[in-house]
């Protein structure tokens, strides 16, 4: 597998959200808009990065029973690392995203990657993985963030984008329709799948009935 | 008194953890297929919160206050966490295995739990005193439990609706998940935190 199917998975069909629903209390809390979003996705790919790095490279010395508690040590420093750069440098966006930040340490997406992959691989396939699983999840907070932010108050990064005399529901900004919106996208991703999953299946058929043609004409 | 009483309520009903600030939506959503395992998970997460609740008071206000290493809480909280849910794993194994049979499967997945750890972060931000921590948390985990076995009785009698293909499953559920948070918002603003 080369390193660019290793990113690439990650941003669709293993997209941490959508297609695996792991980490999906941010995916709802921090969307009301596309700022935070993408302010969380951020913070969600560097941490997942950096774990994913650090985690191949002490995975030799690491005893595999242990590893779980190892791991989420490695997370939490992480976790509180960026937390100090953001609270330094961006004192905004560190209040906005507030507790949802801290709990970046039991996201099951990260622990997740480090299990599955960062244990069996070497450094740079890690990395790799942790930055297409970090550029999935950031791709999907967005996404959600944009339906919502423009549904509710109709506005995109905080600029108008619906006329002004657009008049959105307020409840899309409110924790249900962060519910509502994730349970039909989830819908909606599932329907591209099926047909995705239908049109591999024609081809492969036409593959096949194209290769007995060809056998056909040998014999 | 009637203090505590609001901030219980609130943490129930007002400031419900799972529908109006998302936290544990993964057992949420994960276990809420049946009833009588949302009942357990219920009982489990309102249980080990408090009790971990109150471990994180203690070492917040005993150890990290007095030596300044209040920038380590989160990997603080996240160890003692872990640590006391894993004790508490070897103990029941050890005393009760009718019990573990029951819960064993449930601890395992509150070890890394948002709402776990995120009832002592913010009791820690808040400067609760160990009662109100303690009150918090209790209010907290009942909450928790509130929603998770009304989202179950809701899904068990979903098994007899007609649900388009596409939506089965988590689809539904988020949507399900959506109309009872609309119907907790009607006491938003009831109880201020």
């Amino acid at each position: 597998m080369n390193y660019w199917e290793i990113f690439k998975k990650g941003i669709f069909e293993m997209n941490p959200i959508f297609r695996l629903a792991l980490s999906l209390c941010p995916a709802l809390a921090v969307t009301s808009n596309v700022f935070n979003a993408l302010g969380m996705g951020f913070v969600v790919m560097f941490v997942i990065t950096a774990n994913n790095i650090v985690v191949s490279l002490v995975r030799d010395y690491v005893n595999p029973k242990v590893r779980v508690p190892v791991f989420i040590t490695i997370i939490a420093t992480i976790v509180t690392l960026t937390q100090l750069i953001l609270e330094g440098y961006f004192p905004e966006v560190n209040k906005e995203l507030g507790l949802y930040l801290e709990l970046v340490v039991v996201f099951a997406i990260i622990l997740a990657r480090a299990e599955v992959f960062a244990m069996k691989n070497t450094v740079v396939p890690s990395f790799f993985d942790g930055l297409g699983m970090g550029v999935g999840f950031a791709v999907a907070m967005v996404f959600i963030g944009a339906v919502r932010e423009l549904l509710g108050p109709g506005t995109f990064l905080g600029y108008q984008v619906l006329p002004a005399s657009y008049d959105g529901p307020l409840i899309m900004i409110l924790a249900p329709g962060a519910f509502l919106v994730i349970g039909l996208m989830i819908g909606m991703f599932n329907v591209i799948g099926e047909h995705q999953a239908k049109q591999a299946e024609l081809k492969r058929r036409a593959a096949t009935a194209a290769g007995l043609v060809v056998q056909r004409s040998e014999a | 008194m009637a203090e505590y009483f609001t901030l219980f309520m609130g943490a129930v009903i007002v400031n419900n953890f799972v529908l109006t600030r998302f936290l544990g939506l993964c057992i949420f959503f994960g276990v809420s297929k049946s009833l009588s395992a949302s009942v357990g998970m219920g009982m489990a997460v309102s249980s080990i919160l408090t009790v971990s609740s109150a471990l994180a008071w203690v070492v917040y206000n005993f150890v990290l206050i007095p030596y300044n290493l209040v920038f380590l809480k989160i990997v603080v909280f996240v160890i003692l966490i872990a640590g006391f849910v894993q004790f508490l794993e070897i103990v029941i194994k050890r005393f009760s295995p009718t019990l573990y049979d029951m819960w064993g499967i449930y601890l395992v997945l509150i070890a890394t739990n948002c709402v776990v750890l995120g009832v002592p972060l913010i009791n820690a931000a808040e400067g609760f005193n160990f009662m109100k921590s303690v009150v918090n948390a209790f209010g907290s985990g009942v909450g928790f439990a509130v929603a998770i076995i009304l989202m179950a009785s809701l899904r068990e009698k979903l098994q007899y609706a007609d649900v388009p293909k596409s939506l089965q499953g988590l689809g539904i559920a988020f949507i399900l998940a959506g109309m009872l948070a609309l119907s907790f918002l009607g006491f938003s603003g009831m109880i201020p935190l």
